[in-house]
């Protein structure tokens, strides 16, 4: 599997397939963090040690029948910075993975599992859906979970758990994440509020593209934070009844918008579909926007003929590592405006 | 307000850190908090993996220098055996040099575990097979709620095959 196929947004699960409340909840994530016993953590490993957990981790999923044709591996060494970033942008590596040498990750078809190798620790496994499902992201991750643990002996600690290279991830390991699409409430300067709120049940919210209030294309990330102390399963529930509750009031937020505010709002979302379908050149900054905007839209029936997840991939799609590796002739800043532009209103028509 | 550090430019960082009912703030521009390498996570594909938006591992070593070393202070001269780490190189980083140096650090590591999780003992997921005897006796619970059940539904026969399994659960764990 190349780079290019990785590339095929067309088979990527949590932007094609329906999920729940995916109208507000783009994607749900779990990632467990996992060590090998009694050899230094990533930052402290030898090259060859390095090599050999990649390979040993590749080869103990190779020998199940099932994911063997299913994943594919890519060390960071063979990569391009723009390649690596890319694969940030598409959120299935970290910087940090991407700015080691040592580092590899594993993904499969439809890149709802994507492993990290010597990241911060040994192994990093994600799994990515859409949607809000949670759960069914645990019980996956689960598996794999086990399938390592067959043949990579985990550093556990009876009474710590799973010991991780840094203390606030010991325990379960565990993040639980889901990416929510909040545009409403941004707008009516509500994020704030449940911002703070948010942080006393344990839990961290913050812009996936920027910080705060100024979040670009609002989108946020809901996290916990503890992952010491309580079950996988409590956590989990922790993250979704929060998740719930923002969903609840977001809708609300869209749909007691009347008079003026109504009106206003439908003239921003038409106005960024305008500029989306017909503009000449589009920055990545302001496709973000532009891009949430329209999804707020179809979201609300305001604009209708435009499938949800053509929107999904044009939040990824759009970034600017993205639009280099798939440009190949854009060389300047102005070229991958036009390109993007150009490639924002095909994807548009269709 | 002005940076504490620099004394020139407008505070945008604000740094409130609780140990033990103390309070500190740290009031810091942009470019100071930046030196000080506590930076809040911007930029494009920041879902995934950066979890907490700010360097966590330098936010939580500030937890652990110690102003001014007092004689009781004996930590600083451990040195984990697994990977040569001492408690200074950890405090400086943030982050352990192995899985041996949660051993080697026990005695500082119930303090800090409270301050970041509020709780020191795992209850979640236990691995098959380095679980050890923790995977034995959560095995050996649940086999003994079953068994109840079993008795309280007067299954006998049940009951005996599940006190069967108990016993020989725990004559493994013993042999630990």
């Amino acid at each position: 599997m190349s780079l290019e196929n990785l590339m095929d947004t067309s088979r990527i699960k949590w932007i094609n397939s329906p999920g729940p409340d995916s109208d507000i909840v783009i994607s749900s994530r779990v990632r467990f963090a996992r060590n090998i016993r009694n050899v230094p953590f990533p930052h402290l490993l030898s090259d060859n040690e390095a090599k050999k957990i990649v390979n040993d981790v590749y080869f103990t999923l190779k020998e199940n029948p099932v994911l063997s044709r299913d994943i594919e591996l890519y060390n960071m060494s063979e990569l391009t910075a723009e390649q690596k970033t890319m694969l940030s942008e598409m959120h299935l590596i970290s910087m940090d993975l991407a700015n080691s040498e040592k580092g590899a990750v594993i993904v499969n078809q439809d890149e709802s599992i994507s492993i990290m190798i010597n990241e911060e620790d040994h192994l990093r496994i994600q799994v990515m859906l859409p949607g809000l499902q949670l759960e069914e992201a645990l019980k996956q991750i689960d598996k794999i979970d086990d399938l390592l643990e067959e043949k990579l002996d985990f550093a556990f600690d009876e009474k710590i758990g799973y010991l991780t290279a840094c203390p606030t991830n010991v325990g379960t390991g565990m993040r639980a994440s889901v990416m929510m699409h909040l545009p409403a409430l941004t707008m009516m300067d509500k994020i704030g509020q449940i911002f703070s709120t948010i942080s006393q049940v344990g839990l961290v919210v913050r812009g996936i593209y920027g910080e705060g209030s100024q979040a670009k294309g609002n989108l946020y990330q809901i996290s916990n934070q503890i992952t010491l102390g309580k079950s996988e399963e409590d956590i989990i529930q922790n993250v979704v009844s929060v998740a719930r509750q923002i969903i609840m009031s977001e809708r609300k937020t869209r749909q007691n918008l009347s008079g003026e505010a109504r009106l206003r709002l439908e003239d921003k979302i038409l106005r960024s579909y305008g500029i989306l379908t017909n503009a000449k050149l589009v920055s990545s900054q302001e496709a973000l926007s532009y891009i949430s905007d329209v999804r707020l839209g179809v979201d609300m029936g305001i604009i209708k003929d435009l499938k949800p997840s053509v929107l999904n991939e044009l939040f990824i799609m759009t970034g600017p590592a993205y639009i280099q590796e798939i440009s190949k002739n854009a060389t300047t800043p102005l070229e991958r405006d036009l390109y993007r532009a150009n490639f924002i209103r095909e994807k548009m028509q269709k | 307000m002005l940076c504490e550090e620099c004394q020139m430019k407008p505070a945008t960082v604000h740094i409130t850190k609780i140990v033990n009912n103390e309070k500190t703030q740290i009031h810091l521009c942009e470019d100071c908090a930046k030196e000080k390498h506590i930076s809040l996570s911007t930029g494009l594909g920041g879902f995934g993996f950066d979890d907490t938006g700010f360097s966590v591992a330098k936010l939580l070593s500030s937890f652990f220098e110690t102003p001014s070393k007092t004689p009781l202070d004996i930590s600083d001269d451990l040195e984990c055996s697994g990977c040569g780490l001492t408690f200074q190189g950890f405090s400086k980083t943030g982050r352990f040099g192995c899985s041996q140096c949660y051993n080697t650090f026990k005695g500082q590591m119930n303090p800090m575990l409270r301050r970041i999780h509020g709780k020191t003992v795992h209850v979640g997921k236990v691995p098959k097979r380095t679980g050890g005897q923790l995977r034995i006796r959560q095995e050996i619970n649940r086999l003994k709620r079953e068994l109840q059940e079993a008795v309280n539904a007067e299954e006998y026969e049940r009951a005996a095959v599940i006190r069967d399994k108990i016993k020989e659960l725990e004559q493994e764990e013993n042999s630990f």
